[in-house]
């Protein structure tokens, strides 16, 4: 299963609720998280690095990031 | 991936920023700022609006040069590693109020969190009370999140809008430089001076201008959040940004130590005073605001030099609030609670609870999952 997770626009600690509610509804698979500030990119990536999800990549697109995450 | 990865938002970049905070502030201290205020976001705040005339309670007016650092600091730290975002829209006039009643809360308990960290690594007593309607006023607050609040998505806008506080600040740092202290005299060209009580106590200017910009720089990089730091252990059960406000504190109480700076005890500390239910209440009043707005005082200065015109308001809305708080008497002083204290916490929280409440992705049981519906679609 994929989602994306639009947090784009939002700030402290919504693109973290989001993605951790997110991932409480996924066990497994690919979760792409959009955000658009380095400290929401930092937020999301800690967060998922916790609850044991592998970040696949981080790629810039224009002043937005898009964050993809994954579990096995 | 992480070619570019940021040091300082690591755990040990956020013990080590906390850390230098915690050794700068009692430095600040011991070159001339106030008893355990070494830094303080709220009372500089406030002493910048006595500064300017908002207020004109004769003991508490300085243009700090320390708040003028932090967001140059970050300004000049965004900048360098391209961060800088000029953002806006979400909800300015909610930031605002917040702002107001962030600052009356504070001025309650007399401190914002980080003075609330200092006075207890000073070994003031009644600062404990503090922490506690810190923590409960967060926690207030992370309910309202778990709930579906936020103020909304912001905007990218025009550079210019992001350069508007760092600009303002820019224009007090002109005004302080024009208009220097003049010894013994209350006001100098249209800047008011304290020349008694806490607003006369300074560092050397430009001592208190570098070690502003330090620390506004460092903090931009790591993050540095107070109010993130209660908000993430209780709503994530994460210790990240705690780790930056404990090693803040411990540093802080040796640095005292070191400097013989550190005197235990309740009655008679430096611009405290012991009414605890005041402390208390005055701290949670400023934590929910604090929560509501993301950020504490600090926080919205950094995020205010990284072009985020949102954290500005909240900014401009905590020296106005400091204006509103020392002309209505609703700020403490080292006797007690000012008269209309009470009331105006009272309303504070009245205020926060109905933004709290009314601006919610839904106002029903579970609109987490409604907003993750509408924010998550299955690919």
């Amino acid at each position: 299963m994929s989602a994306t997770v639009d947090a784009r626009g939002l700030s402290c600690p919504q693109p973290v609720l989001m993605t951790l509610d997110t991932l409480k509804t996924v066990d497994h698979g690919e979760i792409v998280i959009l955000v658009d500030t380095d400290t929401s990119k930092e937020n999301v990536i800690r967060a998922a690095s916790s609850k044991g999800w592998q970040v696949r990549s981080v790629q810039p697109e224009g002043i937005e990031y898009r964050i993809t995450v994954a579990k096995v | 991936m992480f070619s570019n990865r940021n040091l300082l938002a690591t755990r040990w970049g956020i013990i080590l920023v906390g850390a230098a905070i915690g050794v700068l502030a009692p430095l600040l201290q011991k070159l001339g700022n106030p008893g355990n205020m070494g830094v303080c976001v709220a009372c500089f705040e406030r002493d910048i609006a006595g500064a300017i005339g908002l207020h004109r309670a004769a003991v508490v007016q300085y243009m700090r040069p320390e708040i003028i650092g932090f967001v140059l600091g970050s300004l000049v730290a965004a900048y360098l590693f391209k961060e800088f975002r000029a953002q806006s829209g979400s909800a300015p006039i909610a930031r605002f109020v917040l702002g107001v009643f962030a600052m009356i809360g504070a001025l309650v308990f007399l401190g914002c969190p980080w003075r609330a960290m200092l006075r207890l690594a000073g070994g003031d007593g009644n600062a404990i009370l503090g922490l506690l309607g810190l923590a409960a006023g967060i926690w207030i607050g992370t309910l309202f999140f778990r709930t579906g609040y936020n103020l909304g998505r912001t905007q990218a806008n025009h550079s210019s809008v992001g350069w508007l506080l760092p600009m303002i600040m820019v224009g007090f740092l002109a005004l302080l430089i024009v208009y220097p202290q003049v010894e013994g005299q209350p006001q100098s060209g249209i800047l008011f001076y304290s020349v008694e009580g806490p607003g006369s106590m300074h560092a050397p200017v430009l001592i208190s201008l570098i070690t502003g910009l330090v620390i506004g720089f460092l903090a931009q990089r790591s993050r540095f959040c107070t109010m993130g730091a209660f908000r993430d252990l209780i709503l994530f059960r994460q210790s990240h940004l705690f780790m930056g406000v404990v090693a803040l504190t411990v540093s802080a109480f040796l640095t005292n130590l070191i400097l013989k700076q550190f005197h235990f005890g309740f009655a008679g500390q430096p611009v405290a005073h012991t009414m605890q239910l005041w402390n208390f209440a005055g701290m949670a009043l400023a934590g929910l605001a604090f929560a509501l707005a993301g950020g504490c005082p600090g926080r919205q200065l950094f995020l205010a030099g990284e072009g985020d015109g949102d954290a500005a308001v909240f900014v401009l809305g905590m020296i106005v609030g400091a204006g509103i708080a020392h002309n209505f008497g609703l700020a403490s002083s080292p006797k007690g609670i000012g008269p209309h204290g009470m009331a105006a916490v009272i309303i504070g929280f009245a205020v926060c609870l109905v933004i709290g409440f009314t601006m919610r992705q839904k106002s029903v049981r579970q609109p987490l999952k409604e907003e993750l519906t509408a924010a998550t679609k299955t690919a």
